[in-house]
């Protein structure tokens, strides 16, 4: 008896899904356009991927069923990085986020192979017919970090984590170090580099002897939330990297210096959609509210505050430059004279330490 | 001097993990049985401690956790090796293997995860010492339980009755089966106690010295604990010593950079593994040494009357 009345009902149902598929089929003549993420690192819920892919759930909430996303995480620079990408194009998506430095080739060799795909790699300098590149002025939230550090540190040390020495990189130590020496002329910067991206206990040693050498405030250019939490742990300053951090270690926390992909991640999507999309190399900071410092810490006196706030509005509405001359490399050499403001060709090619910055840039 | 204290502050905090994981593995190769399975234990226990630390938020409930999941993993790897007679190189190494793949599997909810701040002790009036106060007394209490159980450990082998039977089933499996020892069985259980200490080890790495679950966080800490115990010619207050000093380098190489020293940091990053090298060329110079400590029977399986 059971038996059957389940057997009507699901063929009831059945009947009743089929008809609803066709009837709702004709509804969605333009399919959604698919778009494909790959991520380095896990999303987990801290760091450069979870910042994209907070901007990819923005995106899908903004565009509704007009798009459909999906993303691939933890995906190895190398071999594997091309057959992930190659997948998704064949999966039929029609827009592709690429969000490493590694997935450049990887890119670029899959676009050729799929001229109807638009390709967007993040951090990349190299474009095609079909692969534009953007990036975000990660050197502005260093900017202002430094400015907190510059005037929260007490011992005049403050330490940077580093993560692989490239120009993106020793940009955000020299300018962090260039916003501390605005609000304090005596501070001098010590970098220890861990050569990964990635890799918690190894950036929590290297936070720890930071703090043994008299470092008082930290900043890392790593992933993950473990130099903050080691910041806490002592009882010194640190901040967020990429995503708010705060939680991480909320007595330490003194700000967090945020990526937000949403503005630019919209417009490129609109753009394929409408079908105007080009290859074009975007470098978006604060003017776009792409960097963003988020929860400044309590503790902040109100007077630095201002002067934080200050420089943030000067760098949204284009007043304010970080890299205005006259700005002196470690030998002494004045590299940006003074009155001159540095342009983004030099920007791009930095590979030398301010004055005030200790040690080498690892390979010069 | 500050600066000196907090160097031997975090050797030995660094060295911690090492000389657990260590002593464990001490234990299984005095029975004769080589863990290769290490890396892949202290991953397993790692990633096993982190959670239960995160749902219970009590830390020695993580230890708990750890030990049980570094012990199980222990037995299965006996069971294999002992009884039915894998080779123990080639089954460890699957072990390893198997718990990096494991690990960051049952890990993909715990990524990015904080735990709660689990505060070191601060041994009154000792931690109050200028320089040793900072240096030595202000740890965390399994910083100290791991020397007391190297001492233990010492006075265990040396002194008492039941070292005394462990040390024979790694010397002369046959003569201990011959006075009615149960090899087979002694072997698993110190395969299991071993276990344990490797499985506090990969707990205390993501629980304590970094709080944080990472996908292969150990970063080959099991490897430099199976070379530890060679370097240490299976000497249990040498194991510690020689933990103590591949923390201490570990450690240095980051000093040096911050101190701004023209030394590349790929160069230093290698220092800990070239010591094991060169340590490991060093011994094998003076075959004394380690034929005096070196268990007979160390890798060989053991068929009660074969």
């Amino acid at each position: 008896m059971l038996k059957a009345v389940l057997k009507k009902t699901l063929v009831a149902l059945a009947a009743v899904a089929s008809v609803l598929a066709m009837a709702t089929a004709p509804a969605h003549a333009a399919d959604p356009l698919k778009v494909g993420f790959v991520y380095i690192g896990p999303v987990g819920d801290a760091g450069w991927t979870y910042a994209h892919d907070l901007a990819r759930k923005a995106l899908q909430a903004k565009f509704g069923d007009k798009i459909k996303t999906q993303f691939v995480e933890n995906v190895p620079e190398g071999p594997d990085a091309a057959r992930v990408i190659r997948d998704l194009a064949q999966q039929g998506d029609g827009l592709i986020f690429t969000t490493s430095f590694g997935y450049m080739e990887p890119t670029l060799k899959v676009a050729k192979e799929f001229p109807n795909v638009k390709f967007e790699h993040a951090t990349g300098y190299k474009t095609a017919k079909n692969v534009g590149t953007y990036d975000a002025r990660t050197y502005e939230g260093a900017y202002l970090a430094g400015v907190l550090a510059g005037g929260m540190s007490k011992t005049n040390v403050i330490g940077v984590v580093g993560s692989v020495p490239i120009p993106e990189v020793i940009r955000n130590i020299d300018s962090f170090t260039l916003g501390a020496q605005s609000v304090n002329p005596k501070i001098t910067t010590k970098v220890v580099w861990v050569n990964k991206w990635f890799d918690p206990p190894k950036e929590t040693e290297a936070a720890t002897s930071l703090i043994n050498q008299g470092a008082d405030v930290l900043f890392q250019n790593t992933d993950s939330p473990a130099v903050l939490q080691t910041a806490e742990k002592m009882g010194k300053y640190g901040f967020g990297w990429d995503s708010n951090m705060s939680k991480f270690g909320p007595k330490a926390h003194l700000a967090s210096a945020t990526i937000n992909w949403a503005p630019l991640y919209d417009m490129l999507t609109e753009e394929v959609i409408k079908g105007t999309w080009k290859p074009a190399q975007y470098w978006w900071g604060m003017r776009h509210d792409t960097i963003e410092l988020q929860d400044i810490n309590p503790a902040v006196p109100e007077s630095l505050k201002k002067v934080v706030m200050e420089r943030e509005a000067g760098l949204k509405n284009g007043t304010f430059n970080i890299w205005k001359g006259p700005i002196v490399d470690q030998a002494g050499k004045t590299v940006v004279p003074a009155g001159k403001v540095a342009d983004d060709k030099f920007l791009h090619g930095i590979m030398f330490y301010v004055k005030g910055v200790e040690g080498k840039v690892p390979g010069q | 001097m500050d600066m000196i204290a907090s160097l031997i502050a975090t050797t030995l905090s660094a060295g911690t993990p090492l000389a657990l994981a260590a002593l464990g593995l001490l234990i299984n190769e005095k029975t004769g049985v080589v863990n290769l399975g290490a890396e892949g234990m202290m991953l397993m226990a790692a990633v096993i401690g982190f959670a239960v630390a995160l749902h219970t938020g009590n830390q020695w409930a993580a230890f708990g956790a750890g030990a049980v999941a570094g012990a199980l993993l222990a037995g299965a790897l006996g069971l294999l090796v002992i009884w039915l007679n894998t080779n123990q190189y080639a089954t460890g190494l699957a072990l390893t293997l198997f718990g990096a793949g494991l690990s960051a599997f049952i890990g993909i909810d715990y990524v990015g995860k904080t735990l709660p701040n689990f505060k070191p002790l601060e041994i009154p009036v000792l931690s109050q010492i200028p320089f040793f106060g900072p240096a030595l007394f202000r740890h965390h209490l399994m910083v100290y339980l791991t020397m007391a159980l190297t001492i233990g450990l010492v006075w265990f082998f040396d002194r008492t009755r039941a070292g005394l039977v462990l040390r024979a089933v790694g010397e002369s499996p046959e003569s201990a089966h011959a006075l009615g020892y149960p090899v087979r069985r002694i072997r698993l259980l110190a395969l299991m106690c071993g276990g344990a200490l490797v499985g506090v080890a990969g707990a205390y790495l993501s629980v304590i010295y970094t709080p944080l679950w990472v996908q292969g966080m150990t970063a080959g800490r099991g490897w430099i604990a199976l070379a530890l115990t060679t370097f240490a010619t299976w000497r249990p207050a040498r194991v510690l010593l020689g933990a103590y000093l591949f923390g201490g380098v570990t450690m240095l190489q980051f000093f040096f950079q911050g101190s701004g020293m023209q030394v590349p940091s790929q160069f230093l990053s290698m220092l800990p593994y070239l010591a094991t090298i060169v340590v490991l060329a060093l011994m094998s110079r003076n075959p004394l040494w380690i034929r005096v400590n070196m268990p007979s029977s160390i890798g060989k399986p053991f068929t009660p009357g074969g």
